[in-house]
C-alpha cells in the first residue's frame, strides 16, 4: 500500500473535576494499532509494548526460557555485542527495559525527540535480531542462577513458590517463571531462538505511547519497529484450575520472623462482580492504614509492620492473595486474626460507612495515577491487555460508585471462602503446624 | 552525651525574593524560618506536599537509636484535634495517599492528593508539627510495630545484617555507624519521653522545609503556607547540628559475617568519602562520575574487567551518594561467579582498581555519561515529585537552593583529571572496610 492510511479516533475522557486524558487510537499504514496520548511539553516519548503469553509460553522442559531470552535482548543484536549495544544506548541517552511475567513480555522504552529515529532503530534490532551469543547466554544464565539460589533462601520467595505450586499444580502458573536450577542450567542457544519465535508476533501485540509524538509520526514508527513481526506465535496455554483448599502449611526455615503468604480462589477481571469485589478487598486488606486487616493486626495489636490482601486476576486464572510477616512467637496470633477477619467479612459484610469511605478513596486516588507520561503509557498498555474499552478511564469511577451495599455484601459472601483460605508460613512459628490435608 | 544548645539561633527573618530556575522552581522562606520550595507542573491537577525535618537518626541522643524513626511512626497518632489514625483516614477520604520516611539526616512526611486539597493537607501537617498527643498505649503497640519492621528489613535478611556490621566498622565515632531503624536492644527501651524529647527539640518551622510539587501557583502556596505554617513560632532553642565527627582513620578494617541463610556470598569494600558541601561540590561531583565509570553498568570498568575480560563475577558495582550532612562512603560490591572464592574476587577487584588508576578515564565513556546526565534533566521533568525530593533532601543536609541548581553544571565541568584526583584521595586503605558475606560453616580460604 502506497497511500499513507492512518486512522485516528479520538476519545475525550473527562474525569470529574480532574485531568483529561485524551487517548487516540492510532492505526499505522501497515495496520498496527496503538493508543496514544500526545504531550508535547517535554521532548521525549514513553513507548510501551506488550506481548501476551509471557513466561507461560515456555515449552515443556524449558522452564525459564522466556525469562532468560527476555533478559538477553539487551545483550547484543545485529552487529553489536553486549557492550556495543549498551554503548549505543548510552550515547542516545535512551532507556529500554525488557521484562517478562506470567502473562506477558513487556518492553518499556524512553527516548528523546532529538534522536528518536536512531533510538527506534536500536530498539528494532534488539527485538528482531538478538544475537544470543553463547558468552552472553552463559553470563546472564549465571546471574539468573545466582538469583534462584538467593530465592531458595528468601522466606518470602519460598512461601510464594510453595503457594503457587499448591494452587496451580503442573500448569505454568504453578512454578517460578525464572525456572529451576536444573532447567536453566540445561537451556541452550537454540532454546533462546525458539522462545524468541514463540513470543514475538503480531497476534499478541499491544502498544501504547505517551509524549512528544504525533499520530502520523507514531504510525510510521509502528511500521518501522514492528511491521516485520511474524503474524502468529506459539499458542497460549490453557486456563488453569485453582486447586488449593484451606489449611496451614509450615515450611521450616531458621529465621526470627515468619513470613506468611495466604490465598484462595479469586475473581476474574471481566466478572460482572469484579468492582464489588475490588471495593470489598479495599475495605478488608488493600486500604493502607484504613483496612480492617491493618487495623486489627498492626494498629490494635502491633503484630506486624504490614499486612495486605489483593485480588490477582491473571489471564489464565484468578486468585485472591495476601501476606503478613510477624515474629515467630506472634505469627500464630496474626494468622488467627486474619482468619477471623476473613470469616467476619464473609458473614457480616461491610458497613455503609466503610463502603462510602472506600468509594471516596478509590475514586479520588484513581486520577493521581495519571500524572506522568511514563505512568500513563503503562496504564494504557494494561488497559488494552485487560481488554478494557478506550473510554474506560471516564467510566471507571462510575462503576466503583455503582456498587451498592447489598451487592458488596453478596459478593463478600460469595467470594470470601474462609474454609478454603490457605496459609503458607515460612519460619519457626510457635504454635503452628501443617494441617493434615496438604 | 548532651547536645550543645545555642541560646538563640539566627534565623532568616526576611521573605526572600522568589528564585526561579529553568525547572519551574520557586523558593522562599517564611518569617519563622521555614523554607519553601514550589515545583510547578500543570499537566495534571495533582499536588504532592512534603515536609522535611532536618533531624534524622544521626541526630539522636546516644542510647536511643531508632527514636527518630519511632517518632515518625508516632506522628500518625493523634493531636489535640485529630484522633489516632484520623490523619491518614482524612487523606484517604480525600482520595489521597500519605506516608513518611526517616534517614540518617532527615525525616520527611508526604501526601499526594488533588491539587484543591492542598490547604487541608497543610492544616493537618502543620497541626502535627507542634500538637502531637501520645499515650502510653500508643508507645507499646507502635514499638512492637517498629520491632517487627526491624525483623522484616534487617533480622530476616542476612545482607542487611552484614551491611549493619560494615557501617558500624566504617564509622568509628559518627552516628552513621548506627542503623536508622535502631539497634534492637535500644529500640526495646524507647519510651514516650524519648519520643517527645526528640519531637520538642527538632519539630519546628525553623527546622523544616516545605516542598510542594504539582499543579500549584507559587503565590497561592505562599498564601496557604503563611496561613498554616507561618503562625507557628520558631523554636529559639533549636540546637546546632553538632555531631561527633570521625577521627583520622588509620587502620584498614576487615570483617566476615556468616549466616546459614546466605545463598550468594559476596564482598563489599567501602571507603570513607567526602560529601557535597555548600559552595564546594566539585569533589563530590567527581566521585559521582567515578562511581558511574567504575561500576555504573554494562560498559563500566569493573564490569568489563570482572564480567567480560574474565568471568570472575556475576555482578559488580560502585556506588556513591554525596547528599549527606557529614562524611559518607564510596562503595564497591563484587558478587563472585560460581567456583570463584571471595579471596580471588577481592584480588581481582583490587587488580581492576589498580588498572583503572593506571589507565585513567575513558574519554568517550565520560562524554556518554555527561550526555545521559543532560538528558536526565529532560526525563526528570516527567516526574516533578522527584525534583521536589532532590531539593528537599539537599536542603535538609545543609545545601542551598543555589547548590542544587548549580549541581548539573558542576557535574558537566568535571574533567578526567578531577576524577582521577578524587579517586586517588578516596582509595585509602586506612579508611576502608572490606567485608565478606559468607555461608555459615564455609571455610575462609
Amino acid at each position: 500500500m502506497i497511500r499513507f492510511a492512518l486512522t485516528v479516533a479520538a476519545f475525550l475522557v473527562a474525569l470529574p473535576a480532574w485531568a483529561e486524558v485524551k487517548i487516540q487510537e492510532v492505526t499505522s499504514p501497515g495496520g498496527i494499532k496503538a493508543w496514544l496520548v500526545e504531550e508535547h511539553s517535554i521532548p521525549f516519548t514513553a513507548l510501551e509494548l506488550g506481548f501476551r503469553g509471557g513466561n507461560s509460553l515456555d515449552a515443556p522442559g524449558k522452564r525459564g526460557a522466556t525469562y532468560l531470552m527476555t533478559a538477553l535482548l539487551e545483550e547484543g543484536s545485529a552487529e553489536l555485542d553486549s557492550r556495543g549495544f549498551a554503548r549505543a544506548l548510552e550515547g542516545l541517552a535512551a532507556s529500554f527495559s525488557y521484562s517478562s511475567n506470567d502473562d506477558s513480555v513487556d518492553i518499556s522504552a524512553r527516548f528523546l525527540t532529538e534522536n528518536r529515529d536512531e533510538a527506534v532503530a536500536l530498539l528494532h534490532q534488539s527485538i528482531h535480531a538478538p544475537r544470543f551469543d553463547q558468552d552472553a547466554v552463559d553470563r546472564v544464565r549465571a546471574q539468573v542462577l545466582s538469583g534462584l539460589a538467593s530465592d531458595a533462601k528468601d522466606p518470602r520467595d519460598i512461601a510464594g513458590n510453595a503457594f503457587s505450586a499448591m494452587a496451580f499444580g503442573t500448569h505454568p502458573y504453578g512454578s517460578d517463571g525464572k525456572g529451576t536450577i536444573d532447567s536453566v542450567t540445561a537451556l541452550t542457544r537454540d532454546d533462546m531462538l525458539a522462545a524468541h519465535k514463540a513470543v514475538f508476533a503480531r497476534d499478541r501485540l499491544y502498544v501504547s505511547a505517551v509524549g512528544d509524538i504525533t499520530p502520523e509520526e507514531l504510525g510510521k514508527l509502528l511500521d518501522t519497529l514492528l511491521g516485520d513481526l511474524p503474524a502468529t506465535g506459539a499458542p497460549l496455554p490453557p486456563k488453569a484450575d485453582v486447586t488449593i483448599s484451606g489449611g496451614v502449611t509450615v515450611i521450616d526455615f531458621d529465621t526470627p520472623q515468619s513470613v506468611a503468604v495466604f490465598g484462595q480462589k479469586g475473581i476474574d477481571r471481566d466478572d460482572k462482580d469484579f468492582f464489588a469485589a475490588y471495593v470489598v478487598n479495599q475495605i478488608l486488606g488493600a486500604g493502607g492504614f484504613e483496612s480492617r486487616l491493618m487495623n486489627e493486626v498492626r494498629e490494635k495489636r502491633g503484630l506486624t509492620y504490614g499486612v495486605y490482601s489483593y485480588l490477582a486476576p491473571k489471564d489464565l486464572a484468578s486468585v485472591y492473595m495476601g501476606s503478613v510477616s510477624s515474629g515467630n512467637a506472634t505469627v500464630a496470633e496474626a494468622v488467627q486474626v486474619i482468619k477471623d477477619e476473613w470469616a467476619k467479612m464473609a458473614q457480616d459484610g461491610v458497613t455503609e460507612k466503610e463502603l462510602a469511605d472506600a468509594k471516596t478513596y478509590l475514586t479520588g486516588a484513581y486520577p493521581l495515577r495519571f500524572d506522568s507520561n511514563g505512568d500513563i503509557a503503562e496504564i494504557l498498555l494494561g488497559m488494552q491487555m485487560q481488554n478494557l474499552p478506550i473510554d474506560y478511564i471516564a467510566t471507571r469511577n462510575d462503576m466503583v460508585n455503582a456498587v451498592t451495599l447489598d451487592e458488596a455484601n453478596r459478593v463478600a459472601r460469595e467470594l470470601l471462602d474462609p474454609a478454603n483460605l490457605h496459609f503458607v508460613v515460612v519460619g519457626r512459628p510457635d504454635g503452628l503446624t501443617s494441617t493434615a490435608s496438604n | 552525651m548532651k547536645r550543645v544548645l545555642t541560646p538563640l539561633v539566627a534565623l532568616t527573618l526576611m521573605f526572600a525574593a522568589p528564585v526561579r530556575a529553568n525547572e519551574a522552581v520557586t523558593t522562599f522562606t517564611l518569617d519563622n524560618g521555614m523554607m519553601v520550595v514550589v515545583v510547578e507542573d500543570h499537566r495534571a491537577p495533582v499536588v504532592q506536599q512534603m515536609v522535611w525535618y532536618r533531624a534524622g537518626s544521626a541526630d539522636e541522643p546516644v542510647g536511643e537509636s531508632g527514636v527518630a524513626h519511632f517518632l515518625e511512626h508516632l506522628l500518625f497518632k493523634g493531636t489535640d484535634t485529630l484522633k489516632p489514625g484520623e490523619f491518614s483516614a482524612t487523606v484517604a477520604a480525600n482520595g489521597g495517599e500519605d506516608n513518611a520516611f526517616t534517614s540518617y539526616d532527615y525525616t520527611a512526611y508526604f501526601q499526594r492528593v488533588a491539587a484543591d486539597r492542598l490547604g487541608l493537607m497543610m492544616k493537618m501537617e502543620s497541626d502535627r508539627m507542634v500538637n502531637l498527643r501520645l499515650s502510653e498505649q500508643d508507645i507499646v503497640t507502635e514499638r512492637n510495630v517498629i520491632l517487627e519492621e526491624r525483623n522484616q528489613r534487617t533480622d530476616n535478611n542476612p545482607r542487611a545484617l552484614f551491611g549493619e556490621q560494615v557501617s558500624a566498622a566504617q564509622f568509628l565515632n559518627h552516628r552513621y555507624g548506627t542503623p536508622v531503624i535502631g539497634w534492637r536492644h535500644e529500640m526495646e527501651e524507647l519510651s514516650l519521653a524519648d519520643a517527645l524529647d526528640f519531637y520538642r527539640t527538632y519539630y519546628a518551622p525553623n527546622n523544616a522545609i516545605l516542598v510542594v510539587s504539582g499543579d500549584v501557583q507559587p503565590d497561592a502556596v505562599k498564601t496557604l503556607a503563611e496561613e498554616y505554617y507561618g503562625k507557628i513560632p520558631a523554636n529559639p532553642d533549636l540546637p546546632q547540628r553538632y555531631r561527633t565527627q570521625e577521627p583520622p582513620q588509620t587502620a584498614a578494617r576487615r570483617l566476615t559475617y556468616r549466616d546459614a541463610r546466605v545463598a550468594q556470598p559476596y564482598i563489599s569494600r567501602s571507603y570513607l568519602a567526602p560529601e557535597r558541601n555548600s559552595g564546594d561540590q566539585k569533589e563530590a561531583a567527581a566521585l559521582s562520575l567515578l562511581a558511574e565509570l567504575l561500576g555504573g553498568g554494562t560498559t563500566s570498568f569493573l564490569t568489563e574487567k570482572l564480567q567480560f575480560d574474565t568471568q570472575t563475577a556475576v555482578y559488580s558495582g560502585a556506588f556513591y551518594n554525596g547528599t549527606t550532612l557529614d562524611k559518607t562512603t564510596f562503595d564497591l560490591v563484587v558478587v563472585p561467579a560460581p567456583g570463584v572464592t571471595l579471596q580471588q574476587a577481592e584480588e581481582a577487584m583490587d587488580k581492576a582498581i589498580a588498572d583503572f588508576m593506571q589507565k585513567g578515564v575513558d574519554a568517550e565513556m565520560l562524554d556518554r555519561i555527561k550526555m545521559q546526565l543532560r538528558a536526565s534533566q529532560v526525563y526528570e521533568r516527567d516526574n516533578v515529585s522527584s525534583i521536589g525530593n532532590r531539593y528537599g533532601r539537599a536542603l535538609a543536609v545543609g545545601l542551598t537552593v543555589e547548590d542544587v541548581q548549580a549541581w548539573p553544571d558542576v557535574l558537566q565541568s568535571i574533567t578526567a583529571e578531577d576524577i582521577m584526583k578524587a579517586a586517588q584521595d578516596v582509595f585509602r586503605d586506612e579508611s576502608s572496610v572490606t567485608g565478606w558475606l559468607m555461608r555459615d560453616g564455609e571455610v575462609t580460604q
